[in-house]
């Protein structure tokens, strides 16, 4: 025990005190990292703008309040837009991050050099914003829905496949023996050893994921791939800043019902 | 189903029915939903929900093969990429972006510690934990990029918005899984500070912060990961960072700077998360 002396009476310490000094150097050398950072920006930053930036965010709320209602009806159609491209673009996702996370879980993979490649992909997929992937899809596809659902496939398979294989390789390696050794067929055991296991756990993050895409899919219209992105980045270009909060609260509403929907459907399956 | 023994009597003549197949050979796992009903019911309305969202959909078929020229040399500038024509400006790009991301992290842990305290229903009255979910659901809701917009406009270009808004995106994430981590806890260390006689800063330091450190600790490296990911994005709308660069390389179709780019984002949330990884094991 880390013991102190007072005037020769003993003082209870947390810690030793090279363990001490440690913390100490470590909390000073994060801190001293943080003032660097801060000097890098400060000095990217024109502060003349942020003098007036509390006038600027009052006249900018001001003239958000009160939202432009009558917009409301014209917004349906992108909205409907927004969720076909978060639903059909999670599944185009899933379909394809299935046989991958197979292929990238340890157990499961039937080589090592596949599993590389599979994890290559998980790994490209999934540090690469969907927007990003938008605004390549926009300069192949062209502008619209199309290149929104693509770039929400290509940013799903990352994190289905990275979930998915992670709950394969956590199964109970019992049932595939029992499989195997009854002499069925890789597929087989796959089928009905290692499926039900991870069943559940797919149902969850697929949901998961969608309830996150509707999220993501509220921006893509930024750069042109469709949804209620478009409405706000032209209302954001007229500086109609009263139908800028109409879409703002209209996306608020979304979001909050899809992620009522995906907690209760994962509360129901896990 | 039932338990062996029980007399057949109270299955169902379909359950029977499997029953007297998979003795002769025969066998298929049980459906997913037991109710033909519901399943016809469901099958259904997938499929005219794909129908319906096929409709939606207008691919300007001509379009994308014309694209499709466009998409091979994308995904060939993937080998061969020039990081060396615009070496200049991706490597300010990315000097700005890592410091944008350290300098919002450390800002927006700093915030969530109080709010996620405030948000944990165990610990905080029942007003302050409504407002603190309040300020947890609005930074949850709005995209990253949403905000970039707002703070832009507000703070002017540059990576302070960046920073700002990394910041209060932060808010929310670690907030809400720190109020979760909290809700968590065990109460008997709770209780047991307060039997002393602890104060309120001394009940949260010895009971609440030991239980919940490590997964902190976690959460913040992994929050790091994700501010750097979302820097390449804001960008776009003028909050610094790398993603400006990208958004110029992408518009002008310069795919191999592009490509150059995004693996550089690919290798350096590859470490990132190859160190929190081992931090955590370290911590944990």
């Amino acid at each position: 025990m880390p013991v102190k002396h007072v005037n020769n009476v003993p003082v209870w310490q947390r810690r030793e005190p090279i363990r001490q000094y440690a913390i100490w150097a470590g909390w000073m050398l994060g801190g001293m990292l943080f003032l660097l950072c801060w000097k890098v920006i400060s000095d990217n930053t024109i502060w003349e703008f942020m003098s007036d930036a509390g006038t600027q965010a009052g006249s900018l709320i001001g003239r958000m309040i009160p939202p432009d209602w009558s917009i409301t009806g014209s917004l349906m159609m992108p909205l409907w837009d927004t969720i076909n491209i978060a639903t059909v673009g999670t599944a185009l996702g899933i379909l394809i991050a299935f046989p991958l996370a197979f292929l990238a879980a340890r157990n499961t993979t039937p080589h090592p050099a596949l599993r590389a490649v599979a994890l290559g992909i998980i790994v490209s997929s999934r540090s690469i914003n969907a927007l990003i992937w938008a605004m390549l899809l926009v300069t192949i596809v062209g502008p619209g829905i199309f290149a929104g659902m693509l770039a929400i496939a290509l940013r799903s398979i990352g994190f289905v496949g990275k979930l998915l294989y992670e709950a394969i390789e956590e199964i109970h390696p019992t049932p595939v023996e029992a499989m195997s050794s009854t002499g069925a067929a890789r597929t087989q055991v796959l089928a009905y050893a290692v499926w039900p296991q991870i069943m559940p756990a797919f149902a969850g993050i697929s949901v998961y994921r969608w309830d996150i895409n509707i999220r993501e899919a509220t921006t893509l219209g930024l750069v042109g791939a469709g949804g209620i992105g478009l409405q706000m980045n032209a209302a954001i270009n007229n500086l109609a800043w009263a139908q800028v909060a109409t879409v703002f609260v209209l996306i608020f509403v979304t979001v909050v019902v899809s992620e009522w929907v995906s907690a209760k459907v994962r509360h129901a399956v896990i | 189903m039932n338990p062996a023994g029980t007399g057949n009597e109270s299955l169902s003549a379909a359950d029977q029915q499997r029953i007297d197949q998979a003795r002769q050979g025969h066998w298929r796992p049980l459906p997913l939903i037991r109710s033909r009903h519901w399943r016809w019911i469901i099958n259904l309305s997938v499929l005219l929900y794909i129908v319906l969202a096929w409709l939606s959909v207008d691919v300007n078929w001509s379009r994308v093969a014309q694209g499709m020229e466009r998409g091979q040399e994308f995904v060939a500038s993937f080998l061969q990429p020039d990081f060396t024509s615009r070496g200049g400006e991706i490597l300010t790009g990315l000097w700005e972006s890592l410091t944008m991301t350290f300098t919002a992290t450390v800002i927006g842990v700093a915030l969530a510690v109080p709010v996620g305290l405030g948000a944990a229903r165990n610990i905080a009255p029942l007003p302050v934990y409504f407002f603190c979910r309040g300020i947890i659901a609005i930074s949850r809701t709005f995209q990253e990029i949403i905000i970039a917009i707002l703070f832009v406009t507000m703070f002017g270009f540059g990576p302070l918005a960046g920073v700002i808004t990394l910041a209060f995106a932060t808010i929310g994430f670690m907030a809400k899984l720190l109020a979760e981590d909290i809700e968590d806890t065990q109460k008997e260390p709770l209780e047991a500070i307060r039997a002393t006689g602890g104060g309120w800063l001394q009940w949260i330091n010895y009971s609440v912060q030991p239980q919940v450190m490590p997964r902190l600790i976690g959460l913040s490296l992994y929050r790091l990961d994700i501010n750097f990911r979302e820097s390449a994005v804001i960008g776009i709308v003028g909050a610094g960072g790398i993603g400006a660069t990208l958004n110029t390389s992408i518009n002008r179709y310069d795919y191999d700077t592009s490509a150059a780019i995004l693996l550089l984002i690919i290798v350096i949330v590859l470490m990132s998360e190859y160190l929190s990884g081992y931090v955590r094991k370290w911590t944990q």
